[in-house]
């Protein structure tokens, strides 16, 4: 007791104005950290509203339609019939083709920076795969529509049907707008991110193995094939698939040069779009509640996709970064 | 002991496969500045910035609305968020035992990855239905919510960079722990904290599909925060989709200023800090 009121006069004596109020050091840290709790649970509370609110308002369709909504391949906002197919579809498709190109590109771009360029030189790359990220989606589109769609149609589709016309996925006519050229986008768009995340994960193999294996006479491919390429294995695929979360719920670049049409097209040239293009292109227009309600339902199973996609991939490259730091 | 030809073959077409795919990472970005340069400096003019549009059929009018429009909206955005997301970056980095932390770390790690459009969506259902109106309030909301967990990531690396002794020195004073994270920790990191604001602004003014149906956009100036508002990009992508040549253009010309502005940003946000710790920060949603 006695202890206590001396170390009370202690903090007395100092003068701030909480002080005189008499509120202790303790209690005004504990005041502190409440706040600071506060808002995190606010922050907790937000993303709980977010998903009861997606439930909510996506539960007329849900009751309507139920499992078929996503095997249903006729979305009619006329007739009020909705089944979400054409969009899974679109959207698997578009990042799945973005992923097969953006992948071993990123990759190269990532080891190149990090195993042969000098170092300022190296950041000086980085940096300009970095810019490509800052870029708004909403600038990608624009220049997809009016510069890349138009090559599409004139350039690339003359060569892939020349030489893969005979696959069904090579088609059919090309109007430059199309499945074809979303992907090319999203390919763009998500290199910044394989990369950099790449980057991060060779960062952290130990170069011992490299050095032994140079040593023995390795050439450098080898080196590098060996001992990093197959330690960071799955590494690299975390990488990949966060690309591939990114490539899933990205929005406007799609909407604008995939043509939005509802139909599961066999081409690659054909029209299509996905989850996240018919929400920005229907939404506002949406008169019908069960019309909104579907596009709801569309925008939970993306949250929900996305959700998972993004969590499996920091599983992995956690697992991996961790790994790399024991050895 | 001499390398055989095929070893060495294989060695220099890894290399030049390497070197092909960084240079022709480059393309894009140089032909996406090309094309901008072209056509956006063409149909930029004074009058770009200064008017709201004309209607359809009458040449020339400019975006000044939408400029106007997009500064307010970011700038909500950025009031609501960086304190909110600075106080948590704080939480995750000074109290980062306990649950609570674990918690909220997870969630802002789901918001990270949330795409724009189903935010959007979010915000429709909260203001838009409630309010029965497309509403400057809505879309700034949407908008805090993306940055929100940017500014939050930002603040908790950059705090953790600060050693645990400068913590203790300040604890050592007798100061409370509040005031040396307020006058130590937070003070000391400023110039980086900042850059993490920045970062968050420029991806917050380059943003589309989470303004579509929550501002949704109009074509004057609008000085009620309860009414539909227009912003740079939304308004870029009505201009674009349009048939009218005239509106094209001045899509490029908005093009053109919305990258000067979101380069720019994120640019002088580097020089603001220099440490590399920060780079995964200036990848979007990685």
């Amino acid at each position: 007791m006695v202890e206590m009121v001396s170390k009370d006069n202690i903090e007395n004596n100092t003068s701030s104005p909480l002080k005189k109020r008499g509120i202790s050091y303790k209690q005004q840290d504990k005041i502190a950290f409440m706040i600071l709790r506060g808002f995190a649970l606010a922050i907790v509370l937000l993303l709980g509203l977010m998903i009861y609110q997606l439930f909510q308002a996506s539960a007329p369709a849900i009751k309507e339609f139920g499992f078929s909504f996503i095997y249903n391949d006729f979305w009619n906002p006329i007739e009020d019939e909705f089944g979400a197919l054409p969009f899974i579809y679109g959207t698997l498709v578009t990042s799945l083709i973005a992923i097969l190109i953006a992948a071993p590109v990123s990759i190269a771009i990532a080891l190149f920076i990090n195993e042969y360029l000098p170092k300022a030189l190296g950041n000086l790359l980085g940096l300009f795969v970095e810019l490509i990220s800052a870029i708004p989606s909403i600038i990608f589109g624009l220049w997809g529509l009016y510069y890349l769609a138009p090559w599409v149609k004139d350039s690339l589709t003359p060569i892939l049907k020349s030489t893969l016309g005979f696959l069904p996925l090579f088609s059919g006519p090309s109007f430059g707008i199309g499945i074809l050229t979303a992907s090319i986008i999203l390919s763009i768009m998500i290199i910044p991110t394989i990369t950099s995340v790449c980057r991060e994960v060779f960062k952290v193999v130990p170069s011992l193995q490299k050095e032994a294996a140079l040593a023995l006479g390795a050439t450098k491919f080898e080196a590098i094939k060996l001992a990093i390429l197959k330690p960071s294995f799955s590494g690299v695929m975390g990488a990949v698939v966060l690309g591939l979360g990114r490539a899933l719920g990205e929005t406007m670049a799609v909407a604008m040069v995939i043509g939005n049409s509802a139909e599961i097209s066999k081409s690659l040239f054909g029209a299509g779009a996905t989850m996240a293009s018919v929400m920005a292109n229907e939404y506002a227009e949406a008169d019908s509640e069960i019309h909104l309600s579907a596009l709801c339902l569309i925008g939970l199973l993306l949250f929900v996709v996305t959700f998972f996609v993004n969590f499996f991939a920091r599983s992995i490259t956690w697992k991996a970064k961790m790994r790399g730091k024991k050895v | 002991m001499k390398l055989s030809p095929q070893r060495k073959f294989k060695n220099l077409l890894f290399k030049f496969l390497l070197t092909l795919a960084s240079v022709s990472v480059l393309i894009p970005l140089i032909l996406i500045f090309n094309f901008l340069l072209q056509k956006g400096s063409m149909a930029l003019s004074l009058d770009f910035f200064l008017n709201e549009p004309k209607p359809v059929g009458e040449l020339g009018g400019g975006m000044a609305h939408a400029i106007v429009g997009s500064l307010t909206m970011v700038g909500l955005s950025a009031l609501i968020s960086v304190p909110i997301g600075i106080l948590c970056g704080v939480f995750l980095s000074e109290y980062r035992q306990g649950k609570i932390a674990a918690i909220l770390k997870f969630t802002i790690d789901i918001l990270t990855g949330i795409p724009s459009i189903v935010i959007g969506i979010f915000s429709y259902l909260i203001f838009v239905v409630t309010m029965k109106s497309f509403s400057a309030w809505a879309g700034a909301f949407a908008l805090s919510i993306i940055i929100l967990p940017i500014v939050t990531r930002t603040t908790e690396e950059i705090l953790k960079l600060i050693p645990k002794h400068v913590r203790e020195a300040g604890l050592a004073l007798g100061l409370p722990k509040w005031k040396v994270i307020l006058h130590i920790v937070l003070k000391g990191s400023k110039n980086s904290l900042i850059t993490g604001v920045i970062l968050a602004i420029s991806r917050a003014s380059g943003e589309t599909a989470p303004l579509l149906f929550t501002a949704f956009g109009s074509m004057y100036f609008s000085d009620k925060l309860t009414e539909p508002m227009a912003s740079l990009p939304v308004q870029i992508y009505n201009y674009a989709i349009s048939p009218y040549d005239d509106w094209q253009r001045q899509a490029w010309a908005g093009a053109f200023t919305l990258i000067l502005i979101c380069l720019g940003l994120n640019i002088s946000a580097r020089l603001f800090f220099k440490r590399k710790e920060l780079k995964k920060f200036f990848v979007r949603k990685s």
